[in-house]
């Protein structure tokens, strides 16, 4: 099967800082891609340039089927995107946001109207639905804003930082409907430098200044670092 | 009056706290902090962990119960625990517009002190970033905006420091630099109050106190809770990890099933061996099946023991 998402020495330079340095790897379909590195290491820039947002200085690169020079519009139109800093409009009620967010992604009005119901209900949000989203508890507020940036049911859904904060059990429910997506053939790709979050991942790539320094299996890279643990994996790679 | 030395640093008595009369952050809170400890508060956003902090620091009255701080009362006795806490709070609150110094400078005045008189304490953080010290706050990165707001909070060498969720957002090679500050501070006789809704620096605290929905969960050393712990507990994984946590909990046995990482964690109500759950598994076409028994992590027991409650 074909690569979703393929990068081959993708650059990027910031005057003469190199905040990305050719960094090359690919990510097959329905896997879950973890994206790691410590602050600064250039995780948010490499995303950038994969979601369409920043040119690259140079390289290659192509998502879900587009080249992310030429091609930026189609790529946003076929991935999503959740952080847990941005994700819903907190003044909106939680039918309010599905609403808007239906209209950005372009659901028809027939659609839209059948996928606000079904959120609706299988999130078990019948009584808060005309509830403004501010006054949710977190966890909630996560799962129905990870629902809606797959509302369109992209190809890649990118996942910022997805769970901080939420209690455990809350989080592990927020896992299981990445699981339940992946296992539906969409891609994810989460980053995170919360090392315990990276351990769901299928496969996890290690940025240090720019570059990929590691990417395999969770499993695989514990291994090659005689670490038990991916905390362990990344500080013996970060600090070198 | 010199303080005994081995006295509690803190006793907190029952505190409750609502917020406009109806959302309770506090529930009944009771819990005691040895002189010298490293306590750590763990629970996720919302649990009431800076309610308590606020309230321990006198910023926030409780609506119920009491508390002290160095035998100070929260509410009658707060100047002297102003003067005697460090408190980081947990949105980086120092002056961006001043230096690194002017902060150092301001925070030493207001406690009536210098940065020299209490150097000694603070070199092992500050002398971190002190090469930057003429740079705006502002402008430092997460990790040096850290050291320079525990820097701050320390530099009137307080008894007891109170730090509200210090490494949300830090990334792991700070975070362990940060755990390994608050150990040396420790050995200074320092008392640390820690918040942090990260189960896995439990491990580095003295004692714990697991916080949800404003209720205490348990209060132990770490090693003690995972003890208490008393389900077996096996981790499963397969070739296919969506499928496998919804066998697990049809599986006749099974009292939690929660995906864990790479693995599945399975309390079971009763022993069971290996083998049955394998032949069940295999039965439902799974392959590449590990199966092995563990020890609980705290994060195991917090999801037990919000199921008690």
């Amino acid at each position: 099967m074909n690569n979703v998402i393929e990068a081959d020495q993708l650059t990027k330079k910031f005057g003469a800082f190199t905040a990305v340095n050719q960094i090359s790897f690919a990510v097959k379909p329905g896997e879950i891609f973890g994206f790691l590195g410590a602050n600064g290491a250039g995780k948010t820039t490499a995303i950038r340039m994969l979601t369409g947002l920043s040119k690259p200085s140079g390289g290659q690169a192509v998502v879900a089927g587009f080249d992310v020079y030429r091609q930026t519009e189609k790529i946003k139109r076929n991935i999503g995107y959740m952080s847990q800093k941005f994700s819903l409009y907190e003044d909106l009620t939680v039918s309010e946001n599905i609403q808007f967010y239906g209209g950005i992604y372009g659901l028809s009005r027939k659609k839209l109207k059948a996928k606000k119901a079904e959120l609706i209900t299988n999130l078990h949000l019948k009584e808060v639905k005309n509830t403004l989203v501010r006054s949710l508890p977190l966890g909630w507020k996560q799962k129905l804003a990870f629902s809606i940036a797959i509302m369109h049911q992209p190809k890649i859904i990118f996942l910022d930082e997805p769970t901080g904060g939420v209690d455990p059990v809350t989080r592990r429910q927020f896992w299981e409907m990445i699981y339940e997506a992946a296992d539906g053939g969409m891609t994810v790709f989460v980053t995170t430098h919360y090392m315990d979050e990276a351990e769901y991942c299928d496969r996890i790539s290690i940025m240090v200044d720019g570059r990929i320094e590691a990417l395999d299996t969770p499993k695989a890279l514990k291994q090659k670092f005689q670490a038990d643990s991916m905390d362990a994996v990344f500080l013996k790679l970060a600090r070198g | 009056m010199q303080p005994e030395k081995n006295g509690k640093s803190i006793i907190i008595n029952g505190i409750s706290k609502w917020y406009d009369k109806k959302v309770q952050a506090l529930d009944d809170i009771s819990l005691t902090v040895d002189r010298g400890e490293l306590f750590g508060l763990i629970g996720p956003d919302g649990a009431g962990k800076t309610t308590l902090i606020r309230i321990l620091t006198t910023l926030l009255l409780a609506d119920k119960g009491n508390a002290t701080v160095e035998q100070w009362d929260v509410v009658k006795d707060y100047r002297s625990i102003r003067s005697n806490v460090g408190y980081m709070p947990g949105r980086f609150s120092l002056y961006q517009d001043l230096t690194v110094l002017e902060n150092m400078q301001f925070f030493a005045t207001i406690f009536g002190t210098t940065i020299k008189e209490n150097y000694e304490l603070v070199k092992d953080i500050y002398s971190q970033i002190e090469p930057f010290k003429h740079r705006k706050a502002g402008k430092l990165s997460g990790g040096m905006k850290q050291k320079l707001a525990l820097s701050c909070a320390l530099i009137h060498k307080p008894k007891v420091l109170f730090l509200d969720e210090p490494t949300t957002g830090v990334d792991p090679v700070s975070r362990k630099e940060f755990w390994e500050m608050l150990k040396r501070l420790k050995a200074k006789g320092i008392t640390i109050f820690v918040s942090t809704p990260y189960m896995d620096e439990a491990r580095l605290c003295d004692r714990i106190a697991l916080i949800q929905k404003g209720r205490i969960l348990g209060i132990d050393t770490p090693d003690q809770i995972i003890a208490d712990y008393d389900k077996p507990l096996l981790a499963v994984r397969s070739n296919h990890m969506y499928q496998l946590i919804q066998d697990l909990r049809e599986f006749t046995a099974t009292h939690t099933a929660f995906p864990f990482g790479e693995y599945v964690h399975l309390a079971t109500s009763q022993s069971i061996t290996t083998e049955k759950l394998e032949e069940y598994l295999q039965d439902k076409g799974h392959e590449q099946l590990e199966i092995e028994p563990i020890a609980a992590t705290i994060e195991d027991c917090f999801m037990e023991l919000m199921s008690q409650i």
